[in-house]
């Protein structure tokens, strides 16, 4: 299933509807780093609100999403990890290494805003 | 309990079928009273699990199932060419797909009882979570 993208001014926000294959989660990685490029973006923020879980796949592909983005000259931030994701994470040890995170897209919002 | 909730088996043929073995997981802690929070952990081990069955055996199939009262069983089961060094394959940071999962220690850390199984005709893991 696509992820929308949405663009607002020169921040791309991916919202997540739901839960996402390997394939779907390497889809979104492609898009997000070819519109950052195309359409001249500073910030992007994927939202994971909706997502089941973040294994160990999901979290790399995260970290590669802002690596890349990041080689792009624009920032990544991830917002909506629920608790229980984030639980389930920190169990298996998983990290999203210095990827910076946010409560919910508001918070990603001003993140971004403030460091303009 | 336990009859009221049959085994669950889900065939395991390519990273396509994650999401939904990890969705039937869910399903089915949330039905045996597992919390929410317990039931992510569960899907997320699922996820691991399966995706070990693509990347090393190819195919195979993901059984969950109810564990007495308070418990859920969870099994990966395949017919690849089974683990060569199991006491690497347990120790943490091993890999020999160059790092990309979890790993088993990783899975084995959180559940109650870990079992695996492993030979020339394939692999079986089985790990036991207890509801809390």
């Amino acid at each position: 299933m696509a992820v929308p993208i949405l663009k607002q001014g020169d921040t791309l926000i991916a919202s997540i509807q739901s839960a996402l294959s390997d394939a779907d989660l390497l889809a979104l990685r492609d898009a997000l780093v070819d519109k950052v490029a195309a359409l001249r973006i500073r910030g992007v923020i994927v939202d994971v609100t909706a997502l089941d879980v973040l294994d160990s796949f999901a979290s790399r592909t995260m970290r590669d999403i802002a690596h890349m983005i990041g080689l792009r000259g624009a920032r990544t931030v991830i917002v909506g990890i629920q608790p229980e994701v984030a639980f389930a994470m920190v169990q298996l040890g998983l990290t999203l290494e210095d990827i910076p995170t946010a409560l919910d897209l508001e918070e990603g919002l001003s993140f971004l805003a403030r460091r303009r | 309990m336990a009859s009221t909730h049959p085994a669950v088996q889900v065939a395991i043929g390519s990273a396509r079928d994650l999401v939904q073995a990890r969705q039937r997981g869910r399903e089915l802690a949330g039905a045996l009273g597992f919390s929410s929070t317990q039931a992510t952990l569960i899907a997320a081990v699922i996820s691991e699990l399966a995706r070990n069955i693509v990347e090393y055996a190819g195919s195979g199939e993901i059984i969950l199932r109810a564990d007495g009262d308070s418990g859920m069983v969870i099994a990966a089961r395949d017919s690849g060419p089974g683990i060569a060094d199991m006491q690497a394959a347990l120790r943490p940071g091993f890999s020999t797909s160059g790092g990309l999962g979890l790993g088993l220690p990783g899975v084995r850390r959180i559940a109650d009882r870990f079992e695996i199984e492993s030979g020339t005709t394939g692999t079986v893991v089985t790990l036991t979570m207890r509801r809390r």
